[in-house]
């Protein structure tokens, strides 16, 4: 029976006894698919359990209850050894006692496959992560961008039904993280195996996913397509870890259809179009972008606020304002520098208007 | 400037050094020394040495050949000292291989522990070292005594019915010695255990080894050098070993260190003991030389 999922974690719980005696839920009971062939992340900030979540999908932990299935099985039962996945793990784990076709053929040798296959294969995969001759090696004679590769090639030789890679790129430099970010997508394109990639990097995250879960505290929060979690945040949490988003606590005045009048104390209205809801005195988040905001452009028929910029930040492709308002509520607004001799919108001091359509912010209750 | 500071960098190294060497020298290597040269002469009437001295290498052809000597009768035996000799390394060879497969899951066992526990089973092993070594043999011996502790605990639980001889024999000997030096197993196969890294077994699992297979082609090729330095550390002194033997054999156990004991005691053949003692450490050293190059032969071919 074929199945449209690779992985499926069903209200997966994993706690732990901490050292004080206490209870630790790792994982807060989880669910989420996962389909097959798909590029998806768990992205969250360091101990919110991405690596927990990854060590039961691979067999080295076992759930406290829940239950979790690869390709429609329960793996309840399966040890490790007997799962279809493979894991690159955070510090490659490489053989050190063994040569670079030592290591990536060890997964063949053990389902038995023989010698000469193994070295074809062996070389076709070092050929695949661009490290072709690289054989007689040892795991110490090479850089950690090596290492990576060969890690990588080691799991990818088995043809894993899914592929487990936690924070691979975390140990390396920034500039070939970008690089080993492009190539790992399009290799995940060209084998079409399913990957499963924890990451802490929002913008690695963005880049490489069809779909991501946005995971704290053991819970995940939001599971989406990388524009979804962008734009469509479930809650504040989502909204402040991804990209940069502005807050602004208010009241709801009331509803009109889907504009929704919000009262910001002191630094004046805005409206705000949504699909949800909302009772007059409800206290609410006006959620924002600042590429979104326009600074000294009134929108029509839109929300413009004045203030008084606080401070002007050049970062080269943009220049970043900040803007107070009487309330007490700030925005950052993040101006393009499209022509090449703009001159600053704006200046520390200075009094000015701030635009946005009633499309642009999100109404966010917690 | 340069060469100066480490001209006298190089002196001062050697100024910290030459205490320790000094040391070394005097109280190990110049016995050695007079040992070597007791055993090219003759013995003196009246045990020691003849003096002046009688050069000569009847010491050495007596222990490849036991009935070249003036009191050897018509049921001598030439291969005597070589059979004891080979008996020795036996016993050392069993001894030394219960300790490693007795110690190594016992140091994974201790490594695996928190910390705190850790230390203290650690504590543990090192323990039996504060209380004198004849002490605990003496114990021992009680333990596996015909009226010991062991045979009246299988006789109350009627497990048998008469006592097992345990004591005065072979067995007796190599459960002596596994109870002495097992410790000397324990501390580097540990310490070798305790820095591997566990997530190889991880990796290995993930990669579709069964923990046993893991355990051979991963666990075991990178604790080799703990496993190797328990070998040295108990096989070479369990090979010459003279007091468990004759504690635990009472006598009935001969191995080259009682028997080279025995020279220097009541056979009063000092040139004997110190010819047997020299060829003892040659063959050791020899075997033990060729044990590594085996394995680091063995490593070298794998790849
Ligand atoms: N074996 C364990 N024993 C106790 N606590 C653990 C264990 N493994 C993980 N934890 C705890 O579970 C939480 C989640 O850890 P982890 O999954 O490693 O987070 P992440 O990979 O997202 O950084 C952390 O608070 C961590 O301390
Ligand atoms: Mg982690």
């Amino acid at each position: 029976m074929a199945n449209e999922f690779a992985v499926e974690m069903q209200d997966v719980l994993k706690q732990f006894v901490t050292p004080e005696g206490g209870i630790l839920s790792a994982v807060d009971h989880v669910t989420m698919q996962i389909k097959d062939g798909e590029f998806f992340s768990l992205l969250g900030p360091s101990g919110c359990g991405k690596t927990t979540s990854l060590r039961m999908i691979a067999g080295f932990e076992l759930p406290t209850s829940g239950k979790i299935m690869i390709k429609g099985n329960e793996m309840s039962q399966v040890s490790a050894h007997q799962r279809p996945v493979n894991t690159v793990f955070q510090q490659y784990a490489l053989f050190p006692h063994m040569t670079v076709e030592q290591n990536i053929g060890f997964g063949l040798e053990m389902k038995g496959v023989g010698k000469a296959e193994r070295s074809a294969r062996v070389s076709e995969a070092l050929e695949m992560v661009r490290l072709p001759g690289m054989e007689m090696r040892r795991a110490k004679q090479l850089s950690g961008g090596q290492q990576q590769r060969i890690a990588l090639a080691r799991a990818l030789v088995n043809k894993p039904e899914v592929l487990l890679l936690d924070e691979p790129l975390g140990a390396l430099d920034l500039k070939l993280r970008k690089e080993m970010q492009l190539e790992l997508k399009t290799l995940q394109r060209e084998v079409g195996i399913t990957f499963i990639y924890v990451t802490h990097d929002q913008e690695e995250a963005l880049t490489m996913s069809d779909r991501i879960a946005v995971m704290s505290k053991g819970k995940a929060l939001q599971v989406g397509k990388p524009e979804e979690i962008y734009e469509r945040p479930a809650n504040k949490f989502v909204a402040d870890f991804i990209g940069e988003t502005n807050f602004m606590d208010g009241i709801v005045k009331g509803q009109n259809g889907k504009v929704v009048v919000v009262d910001l104390p002191g630094s004046g209205e805005v409206r705000v179009e949504s699909s949800r809801t909302f009772t007059s005195g409800q206290q609410v988040s006006v959620a924002v972008r600042p590429e979104k905001l326009r600074l000294n452009h009134e929108i029509e028929g839109g929300n413009n606020l004045k203030g008084r910029v606080e401070d002007v930040i050049y970062i080269g492709t943009d220049t970043h304002y900040g803007v107070r308002f009487p309330g007490g509520h700030k925005l950052r607004v993040r101006e393009q520098n499209i022509k090449q001799s703009q001159k600053e919108l704006a200046r520390a001091d200075d009094e000015v208007t701030v635009g946005f359509s009633t499309t642009s912010p999100r109404l966010l209750t917690e | 400037m340069m060469k100066f500071f480490r001209r006298n960098e190089k002196r001062q190294l050697m100024g910290l050094i030459s205490p320790g060497a000094l040391w070394i020298l005097i109280f190990f290597n110049l016995p050695l020394l007079i040992m070597l040269f007791i055993s090219f002469v003759e013995r003196g009437r009246a045990g020691g040495i003849q003096i002046p001295p009688v050069y000569t290498i009847e010491n050495y052809r007596l222990f490849f050949n036991a009935c070249a000597t003036e009191f050897a009768g018509p049921a001598c035996n030439p291969w005597l000292y070589l059979s004891i000799f080979g008996h020795s390394v036996r016993i050392g060879v069993i001894v030394t291989f219960w300790c490693i497969v007795v110690g190594y899951p016992l140091s994974y066992f201790i490594a695996k522990q928190k910390p705190i526990l850790r230390d203290a089973l650690m504590v543990l092993v090192i323990i039996p070292f504060w209380t004198n070594f004849l002490v605990r043999t003496y114990a021992l011996k009680q333990v596996l005594a015909s009226e010991g502790l062991l045979n009246s605990l299988l006789n109350t639980l009627q497990l048998i019915n008469q006592p097992l001889e345990m004591l005065f024999n072979e067995f007796g000997v190599v459960v002596g010695l596994i109870y002495g030096y097992l410790p000397f197993a324990i501390l580097p196969m540990y310490t070798s255990i305790e820095k591997f890294d566990h997530t190889l077994m991880e990796a290995a699992a993930d990669l579709g080894a069964s923990p046993r297979r893991a355990f051979w082609r991963v666990m075991l090729p990178m604790t080799l050098p703990g496993v190797i330095a328990a070998f040295v550390l108990v096989f070479v002194p369990v090979v010459g070993a003279f007091v468990t033997p004759d504690i635990m054999g009472g006598g009935k156990v001969e191995m080259i260190g009682t028997l080279i004991n025995r020279q220097f005691g009541v056979a009063r053949n000092w040139p004997f003991g110190s010819g047997m003692s020299m060829i003892l450490m040659v063959l050791v050293m020899i075997g033990v030389i060729a044990y590594f190059r085996s394995g680091s032969e063995r490593e070298r071919s794998a790849l």
